[in-house]
């Protein structure tokens, strides 16, 4: 669990799907929902195996929480009681079971009574549902996410496109040199320097804080946005560096050169035909990205004092906090999983090559 | 005698690479007369395409100098505005190339990628641009066209897509079609299709062609008149005939004796060209082919080393070579 990275963008190796594929034609449409279907059942067995390699993982630890439950003074038999209260004195496997059941049917327990379906236990620390409180901090990561994603996105691929069309010019120069900087910086060290310095000097922007998109988009979008332009910079690195380097494989590609033999104006050319291949590599590591954000943005939340999965889930670490723990790390995979589905679909929408397999 | 339709003279491509100039072509000319093919064969590296690719204006002009003179039907191609280019592109010249796989986008369906060209040059309404990609592939033979028009060019056989690709370069009824190695990437039965098909077109519809190739019985079947190109020159032209029959330079004789031939008996040991093409950034001196050629010592090695031969006589069967043609018809016997 703790070595779950968060903010940090992997180095793009990802590629779309190479090369033509022959085979018979028109089993577009009709094979997407078998796929999908086929795609799910995958998804749920990854995350069963993710759920019970977590949580034995969890009890090959040292830490014993119902030591900390205790107090700090704790007599065995008190200690006994929290044990049992927990659930930790039944069989390990028992226990799994029981959690498991627990998503699908709901749960009993003794002291705290029913927990409705989908139940993913009380935590250990403060008897809060996991699930409400999974639910709740959930919008928080979910905004973050996406309108740094928005703003990643956007900036990583229009400077991909420019520095690609001006390969060797000025543009690409100071397009490599930022994105080298953007890609070497620490969001915990320019988050700290732009809130001393936009936010605390001279009060240009507002203090980050999460208020719901749907009671006030505007302050939604306000305070979030210093988060999103400080995540978004160490990401769109990566997609300017991607996007150029595709765009100028595209742009050398003969069906390329086709398109400009027939008198297609440069614009069309880049936007219709080189853009489309270069839009496979960049879903790829978008969807990866989108997942891990969701799975929790532990250093930028933790800078900006925003209350999201990322904190929730260290949190949960540091008070070896079982259920709480489950809870994180099965939105965080269920995440990514998702993402990866996401983007198997996209590339049949893309890629017509793609829909025959 | 008219002014061909298609004129190129003293036409020099030079590219600017890391490594030093390239001089990918070096002062060619030639003409390509209306409703006629012209087969340019050669090396790869002997800059066929880059000639052609200059034709069309497609080469970067930040990374190339192009100078010398190419005139289609009077007007002045080299230094034409890019929207002169791209209004002639696909439309008064087209070019099809090698790998119809690779060259089609795999994007776009067939009809879609047929249409397009349509609509930007005769700014004609999708309906009818639809019904001209559909009756340009009956033209160019491909079965059932009106269901194959929204196929994916991967759903295509390798011949359909150079059929494909033919009737994208067609659809605009160019005067000019420039053919680069089209049958090089397909099984041999469907070359001699291919082949076929653009010499049926090339009748119904006048259109001269640039027949590029490195495979002389390509020439042989298709072409009017032949140029021989080594190391962005001219080395031999003429028409086909003569310059199939009474071969002049010794670099045509190479590519000849290494061309396989089933009337041949069969232990008879094809004869490639000894050598490698040469650097296009270091030309050798003078004729360009010495390092190669079997006859130096005939036509006068020292000659050979220092000065470059001329393609001569201008028109009809010339070639570039200082063997005389008493000489030539002696060691072609």
């Amino acid at each position: 669990m703790a070595s779950r990275k968060d903010d940090t963008p992997r180095e793009a190796t990802a590629k779309g799907p190479s090369g033509p594929r022959s085979g018979p034609s028109h089993l577009g449409k009709q094979a997407m929902l078998p796929f999908i279907t086929r795609r799910t059942l995958g998804a749920a067995v990854t995350l069963l195996i993710i759920a019970a390699v977590t949580f034995f993982l969890f009890f090959a630890v040292p830490a014993d929480p119902a030591r900390l439950a205790c107090g700090k003074v704790c007599p065995p038999d008190l200690l006994e009681q929290a044990r049992h209260n927990l659930g930790l004195d039944q069989p390990l496997f028992a226990q799994f079971v029981a959690w498991l059941a627990g998503i699908f049917v709901g749960r009993d327990y003794e002291s705290l009574g029913h927990c409705p379906a989908p139940c993913l236990g009380y935590s250990f620390v403060n008897r809060e549902p996991v699930f409400e409180t999974i639910l709740d901090r959930l919008p928080v990561t979910v905004s973050l996410t996406i309108g740094a994603a928005v703003v990643f996105l956007v900036f990583g691929l229009a400077t991909g496109i420019v520095a690609a069309l001006r390969q060797g010019k000025p543009l690409d120069k100071i397009a490599s040199v930022a994105s080298l900087i953007g890609a070497s910086v620490q969001i915990y060290f320019i988050g700290t320097l732009a809130l001393y310095f936009l936010v605390y000097q001279n009060q240009i922007l507002q203090r980050p804080q999460y208020l719901p998109f749907t009671e006030n988009p505007i302050a939604w979008a306000s305070g979030l946005a210093l988060p999103w332009v400080v995540l978004a910079i160490i990401f769109t690195a990566n997609y300017t560096r991607m996007t150029r380097s595709t765009m100028v494989e595209q742009l050398s590609e003969d069906y390329v050169r086709t398109a400009r033999a027939k008198g297609m104006s440069g614009r069309s050319v880049v936007m219709r035909f080189a853009l489309r291949g270069t839009l496979t590599p960049i879903i790829t590591i978008f969807g990866v990205d989108l997942g891990t954000l969701i799975g929790g943005a532990i250093i930028t939340e933790t800078t900006f004092g925003l209350q999201g999965l990322g904190r929730l889930s260290i949190k949960a670490v540091w008070d070896s906090d079982l259920p709480l723990l489950m809870g994180t790390v099965l939105v965080a995979a269920g995440a990514i999983v998702f993402f990866n589905i996401v983007v198997d679909v996209l590339y049949a929408f893309i890629d017509p090559r793609v829909r025959l397999s | 005698m008219s002014t061909p339709f298609l004129s190129v003279r003293d036409l020099t491509v030079d590219f600017h690479t890391e490594d030093g100039v390239v001089h990918a072509v070096d002062g060619l000319s030639f003409d390509v007369e209306k409703g006629t093919t012209l087969g340019i064969v050669g090396e790869s590296g002997s800059g066929k395409s880059v000639t052609n690719l200059t034709v069309l204006g497609l080469h970067n002009p930040e990374t190339s100098t192009i100078s010398g003179e190419i005139r289609l039907d009077g007007e002045e191609l080299i230094g034409a505005s890019r929207s002169t280019m791209e209004k002639l592109r696909g439309n008064k010249v087209a070019m099809i190339f090698q790998d119809p796989l690779t060259s089609l986008s795999p994007y776009h369906t067939i009809g879609k990628q047929i249409s397009e060209v349509y609509r930007k040059h005769t700014g004609a309404s999708r309906a009818e641009a639809r019904a001209r990609a559909i009756e340009m592939l009956t033209r160019v033979g491909i079965p059932q066209p009106k269901t194959r028009v929204d196929d994916y060019p991967h759903q295509f056989s390798g011949g359909m897509r150079q059929r494909a690709m033919i009737a994208m370069a067609l659809v605009c009824d160019p005067d000019l079609l420039i053919a680069d190695e089209p049958t090089t990437a397909l099984d041999v039965t469907v070359q001699a299709q291919i082949l076929d098909l653009l010499k049926d077109l090339q009748d119904q519809m006048g259109t001269s062609i640039i027949l590029i190739t490195h495979d002389l019985g390509v020439v042989a079947n298709t072409a009017h008149e032949v140029l021989v190109m080594y190391a962005g020159r001219a080395v031999e032209r003429g028409s086909v005939k003569e310059v199939l029959r009474e071969p002049r330079h010794p670099y045509t004789w190479g590519l000849l004796a290494s061309m396989p031939r089933l009337s041949a008996p069969v232990d008879v040991q094809l004869r490639p060209v000894r050598g490698t093409p040469p650097s296009l950034i270091n030309v050798p001196t003078g004729c360009p082919f010495h390092p190669r050629c079997d006859f130096m010592e005939v036509a006068g090695p020292e000659l050979c080393r220092s000065e470059r031969p001329e393609l001569s006589p201008h028109r009809g069967h010339g070639d570039a070579c200082y063997l005389t043609l008493a000489q030539k018809r002696e060691i072609h016997k």
